[in-house]
C-alpha cells in the first residue's frame, strides 16, 4: 500500500513537473483527504464487523444541512450547531445500528434505505435551495492553518509520546519474561513515527501550517486506531465479522457491538460533514453524494475484507490518502471528468486484484 | 523405474512440503492398490491431511512424484484430481449450508438439460444415495438445519456420487454414530469389492483395524512404518505414532465430590422455527464440585441442544431454572453463562469454536479477554504470558502463538477450543465431544487434564459419543433419549452395553 501510493507520488510529480508535491498543493491534497479518511475509519469498524453503510454520503449531506440551517435560520451558535450536527449523525447512525443488530435487517438494505431516505430528508428541508455557512469560526475547522509555532510545539509533544509509549511496551514486554526485543526494532519503533511527524509539520509549515483538518483527522485516526487495536471493544469487532456464532458463543454481545459500531460510523459521518461544510461555506442538497463509495473504497484498497474480519485503520487511512491522491493529480493534469472517473474506477479493480494475488501466493 | 510396481494405481514418492515455520511433511511415500483400504494414522499434526490435500491439488506447490496407474501426473487444482478419479472428503466438511442437500451433493454436476436444472431428476438421485446409506432424509432439506454427524453423511454421499476410482475419507466417523458406521462400513467393504481404493485417515484404532487391509504410520511429517494389518498390532502402531508407550486405560481418579454446585430444572427447548416442536423436555440434572456427569444418547437425542440451553445460547426458546451454588441464576446469553463461571468447549469447532483467520492468541483469549488483558484497554503481553502457558500445558503444536488459527491441523483446532475456555478459569465446564479428532496420545492427555480439573473442583459436563469415553471418565451417567431423560447410571454400574441399550431405548 505505501509502495503503490509513493509510486503515484513519483508519477504525479513527474508529469506535472513537480508541482504535485509543492507546498502548497500537498497540504491541499492533505486537506481533500481528511473527508475521505475520516469517514473511512468509520467505515472499516463497519465492514470489519462484517456489515457495510452505503448511507454515509446522505448521512454528512443531512448532518451538514442542519449545522447550516441552525446557524441560518435558527440563529445557534457555533458550539450548539456543531452539537446538533454531530448528534443527528450519530442518532441516525444508531437507528440504523439498531436495525441491523436488533431486528435483523441486513446492514445492505436498512443503509440503502438510508441513503434515500436521509437524502431525501435534506433536499426536503432546504428546499432545494444552498444554505450559506453564517460564522467565520465554523468556516475555519474546514478551511483554517494551525500557526506554524503552535505545529511545532505538536510535534514535539507527539515525539515525546512515541518515546514513552515504546519504552513502556518495551518495559511490559521485559516484565512479562518475553525478554527484551533487539535495540534495532526498538529504535525502528522510536525513530520511523518521529520523522514522520517531523517531515510531515515541516512540510506543512513550508505552506501555511498544519490544516486544521489535518490535525482532526490525525486524533480520529489515532482514537480509532487505538480503538480497534488495543481494546477489548475492537477484538470483539474483529471477532464477530471473522465468526458470529462462535464470538456469540465465546460471551460477545454481538448485538450492542454490531449498534456500537453503525453508531460510531454515524458520528463519524457527522464529523466529516462539518468539515465538509465548513470547507464549501454552505450545504448544499447533494453535498457528500457519493462519499460512501470513497470510503468504502479506502478501505478495500487500504486491505479490509468487505466479508468482514480483517482489515486496519492506517489502511484505510492510507487508501484514502490514495484515492485524494489520484483525484488531485488527475485534476492537475486537467484530465476530465469522465477521464478522471475511469481510471479511478480501473485502480480500484486493480489495487484489490493485486492484492489477492498477493495473498494467494502467501496462502 | 524398475522397482515400481504396475499393480499400484496410485504411487506417492518422496512427498516434502513445508509451510512457514513447520516441515509438515518430509519425503513421505504411499501407494494404494485397487481394490484395498489403506489406512494413514498419525498424531495430530503428524500431516496426514497435508498429505491428502496434495493427493486432491488443493496444494499444488510440494516436492516428490505422484503417479497415477504408473503414470507421472502432478495436479494443479482441485479439478485436475477430481478428473482423475479422486474424490476426497476432507475432515473440515465443506458444504453450502444454505444450499439443499441434494444441491450439495450434485454441486457443480447438477444434472440439467439445454442449462434448465432437472429438478425432478436430481431428487430421485439423491433419494437413491441416500438410502443406500440408510440416510432418512428429504433430499429438498436445508443443509444448515443438520446436526455435524448428518453433515458427515453427505459429504460421504456426495463423494459416493462422483463413482471415483480413488477415496479418500479424512476422519469420516469422527462426528457419525455407532450405527452410522456400520452402514459406512458396509459401504466401504462393498466398493472395496468392486474394485474401488480407498485411503482411510482415523484416529480410531479399532476402526482402522477392523476395515483396513495395511495401516501406514506418520510422525512429524515422516512415514515411520508400512505394513499390512493383519502383520501388527494396535499397541504397535500406536508406539509408531507417538513414539512411546501409551497406556490405553482410563487414568484412575480418586474422586470425592463435594456439594452441588450447578442445578438445571425442568430445561425445555424448542425448535427454532417450528415452536411446537420440542428439542428437550424437562430435563432436570446436578453436578457437584469435583464431579464429572456424562450425557451419552444418540445424535438427535438433543445432548448438544441441552447444552446450548444451559449455557444460555438458546435464549428465547427455553424454559426451566438454573441455579448455581444454591442460588437462582439468570442466564439470557453466553455472556451471563460466563459470568457466572461456566465454560463451553463446543461441538463442531469451524462454526462455533475458532475464528479461522484469526491467529490462535486471538482465539484463546476471546471468552475470557476482559479477565486476562483489561477491561478495556487490552494487554498484548499479559495475554500472550497466559496464551504461551495455556498452550504449552495442551501440547499445541503450533510454531507460534501469531500462526493463523486455520493453518492449524484438526486435532490442534480442537486442543485450542479447549485452552480458549481454561482459561476463562471456569467453575463449571460443559464439553461437547471434546476427543473428536484427537490422537490417542492427546486424548489420554486430555482425559488426564479432566480429571484434574475435577480434583481442583470443577464441575463438569460431557457429552460424547464415544461410549468408553463417558463410562471410563464419569461419576455419573444420565442417558437422553428424543429429548427426555430415559435413565441414570452411577459409575459403577454404567458399562457401555447399558448405556446403549438404554439410549436405544431397549
Ligand atoms: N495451511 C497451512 N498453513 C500452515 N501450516 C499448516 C497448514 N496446513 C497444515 N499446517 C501444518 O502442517 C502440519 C500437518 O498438518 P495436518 O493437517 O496435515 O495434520 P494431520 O495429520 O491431518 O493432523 P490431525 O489428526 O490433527 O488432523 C501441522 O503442524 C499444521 O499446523
Ligand atoms: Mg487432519
Amino acid at each position: 500500500m505505501v509502495i503503490a501510493l509513493v509510486i503515484v507520488w513519483a508519477i504525479f510529480a513527474y508529469t506535472t513537473d513537480g508541482v504535485f508535491l509543492e507546498a502548497r498543493n500537498f497540504s491541499n491534497l492533505m486537506r481533500q483527504s481528511t473527508i475521505t479518511a475520516i469517514l473511512s475509519v468509520g467505515m472499516l469498524m463497519v465492514i470489519v464487523t462484517g456489515h457495510i453503510d452505503l448511507s454515509v454520503g446522505s448521512l454528512v449531506g443531512i448532518a451538514g444541512g442542519v449545522a447550516a440551517v441552525a446557524q441560518a435560520w435558527l440563529g445557534w451558535g457555533l458550539e450548539l450547531s456543531i452539537l446538533a450536527s454531530l448528534a443527528t449523525a450519530l442518532l441516525i447512525g444508531a437507528l440504523q445500528g439498531f436495525l441491523v443488530a436488533y431486528l435483523n435487517i441486513p446492514a445492505f438494505i436498512v443503509t440503502l434505505g438510508g441513503l434515500l431516505a436521509w437524502r431525501g430528508a435534506i433536499k426536503g428541508i432546504s428546499q432545494g435551495n444552498t444554505i450559506p455557512v453564517q460564522i467565520p469560526a465554523f468556516k475555519s475547522i474546514g478551511q483554517g492553518y494551525i500557526a506554524a509555532a503552535v505545529g511545532i510545539a505538536l510535534a514535539i509533544a507527539a515525539v515525546i509520546a512515541i518515546v514513552g509509549v515504546a519504552l513502556w511496551r518495551e518495559r511490559s514486554r521485559r516484565r512479562h519474561g518475553f525478554g527484551s526485543g533487539s535495540q534495532f526494532r526498538l529504535a525502528a519503533r522510536i525513530l520511523i513515527p518521529s520523522i514522520l511527524v517531523v517531515a510531515l509539520v515541516w512540510a506543512f509549515n513550508r505552506y501555511a501550517g498544519v490544516p486544521v483538518p489535518v490535525l482532526i483527522l490525525v486524533v480520529v485516526a489515532l482514537a480509532g486506531a487505538m480503538l480497534v487495536e488495543g481494546t477489548t471493544f475492537g477484538r470483539y469487532l474483529y471477532a464477530i465479522g471473522g465468526n458470529t456464532d462462535a464470538a456469540r458463543l465465546s460471551g460477545v454481545n454481538v448485538r450492542r457491538h454490531t449498534l456500537a459500531a453503525f453508531s460510531i460510523m454515524g458520528a463519524l459521518a457527522g464529523l466529516a460533514s462539518i468539515i465538509y461544510t465548513a470547507r464549501v461555506g454552505s450545504a448544499a442538497p447533494d453535498a457528500g453524494r457519493l462519499l460512501e463509495l470513497d470510503a468504502i473504497a479506502a478501505c478495500v484498497i487500504g486491505g479490509t475484507s468487505l466479508m468482514g474480519g480483517r482489515g486496519s485503520v492506517q489502511g484505510a487511512c492510507l487508501g484514502a490518502l490514495f484515492m485524494a491522491s489520484l483525484d488531485n493529480g488527475m485534476s492537475l493534469e486537467n484530465y476530465q471528468d469522465f477521464a478522471q472517473d475511469i481510471v479511478k474506477g480501473i485502480i480500484l479493480v486493480a489495487a484489490v486484484g493485486i492484492d489477492m494475488i498477493g495473498r494467494r501466493k502467501n496462502g | 523405474m524398475s522397482d515400481r510396481n504396475d499393480s499400484f494405481i496410485l504411487e506417492m514418492r518422496g512427498i516434502s512440503k513445508s509451510f512457514p515455520g513447520v516441515r509438515a511433511l518430509d519425503r513421505v511415500s504411499f501407494d494404494l492398490r485397487a481394490g484395498e483400504i489403506h489406512a494413514l494414522v498419525g498424531e495430530n499434526g503428524a500431516g496426514k491431511t497435508t498429505l491428502m490435500k496434495i493427493l486432491g491439488g488443493v496444494y499444488p506447490q510440494y516436492e516428490g512424484e505422484i503417479y497415477l496407474d504408473g503414470q507421472s501426473e502432478r495436479f494443479k487444482n482441485v479439478r485436475d484430481s477430481a478428473r482423475s478419479g479422486i474424490a476426497i472428503i476432507y475432515q473440515e466438511l465443506s458444504l453450502v449450508l444454505d444450499m439443499s442437500v441434494a444441491e450439495n451433493i450434485f454441486l457443480g454436476r447438477l444434472p440439467h438439460r439445454s442449462g434448465f436444472v432437472r429438478w425432478n431428476k436430481l431428487y430421485k438421485d439423491t433419494d437413491e444415495l441416500l438410502a443406500r446409506l440408510n440416510l432418512r432424509l428429504d433430499p429438498r432439506t436445508v443443509v444448515r438445519n443438520l446436526g455435524i454427524g448428518q453433515q458427515q453423511m453427505i459429504e460421504i454421499a456426495k463423494a459416493l456420487s462422483q463413482r471415483s476410482g480413488i477415496l479418500v475419507l479424512d476422519e469420516p466417523t469422527a462426528a457419525l454414530t455407532d450405527s452410522e458406521t456400520e452402514t459406512l462400513f458396509a459401504i466401504l467393504n462393498k466398493l472395496r469389492d468392486e474394485g474401488v481404493a480407498m485411503i482411510y485417515i482415523s484416529h480410531k484404532l479399532k476402526e482402522v483395524f477392523r476395515i483396513s487391509d495395511r495401516i501406514t504410520t506418520l510422525r512429524d511429517g515422516r512415514v515411520v512404518e508400512a505394513c499390512d494389518t493383519t502383520d501388527t498390532s494396535e499397541s504397535r502402531v500406536i508406539a509408531g505414532m507417538v513414539g512411546r508407550e501409551v497406556s490405553r486405560v482410563f487414568p484412575e481418579r480418586a474422586s470425592a465430590p463435594g456439594e452441588v454446585i450447578f442445578e438445571a430444572r425442568d430445561i425445555t427447548v424448542r425448535d427454532r422455527v417450528l415452536s411446537d416442536r420440542v428439542l428437550v423436555e424437562r430435563v432436570s440434572l446436578s453436578v457437584r464440585r469435583g464431579e464429572a456427569l456424562g450425557i451419552a444418547g444418540l445424535m438427535g437425542a438433543g445432548r448438544s441442544d441441552l447444552l446450548m440451553a444451559l449455557f444460555g445460547a438458546h435464549a428465547g426458546r427455553v424454559t426451566g431454572e438454573i441455579f448455581i451454588e444454591g442460588r437462582r441464576a439468570r442466564i439470557a446469553s453466553p455472556a451471563d453463562a460466563i459470568r457466572h463461571g461456566i465454560g463451553f468447549v463446543t461441538e463442531d469447532r469451524k462454526r462455533y469454536g475458532l475464528v479461522m483467520d484469526q491467529t490462535i492468541l486471538k482465539n484463546i483469549t476471546l471468552a475470557a479477554l476482559r479477565r486476562l488483558s483489561g477491561r478495556f484497554i487490552t494487554r498484548r503481553e499479559r495475554e500472550a504470558a497466559a496464551g504461551n502457558q495455556v498452550i504449552s500445558d495442551l501440547r499445541i503444536k503450533t510454531p507460534s502463538l501469531q500462526s493463523i488459527a486455520g493453518s492449524l491441523s484438526g486435532g490442534n483446532q480442537q486442543k485450542t477450543v479447549l485452552a480458549k475456555w481454561l482459561l476463562t478459569a471456569p467453575r463449571v465446564l460443559l464439553l461437547d465431544e471434546p476427543t473428536r479428532g484427537i490422537d490417542v496420545g492427546a486424548k489420554q492427555e486430555i482425559y488426564a487434564l479432566i480429571n484434574r480439573l475435577a480434583a481442583e473442583g470443577l464441575a463438569i459436563i460431557l457429552v460424547s459419543s464415544e461410549l468408553p469415553e463417558v463410562v471410563g471418565l464419569c461419576d455419573r451417567v444420565i442417558v437422553l433419549r428424543e429429548g427426555r431423560i430415559a435413565g441414570e447410571f452411577a459409575r459403577l454400574e454404567a458399562t457401555s452395553e447399558k448405556v446403549m441399550q438404554c439410549a436405544m431405548g431397549g
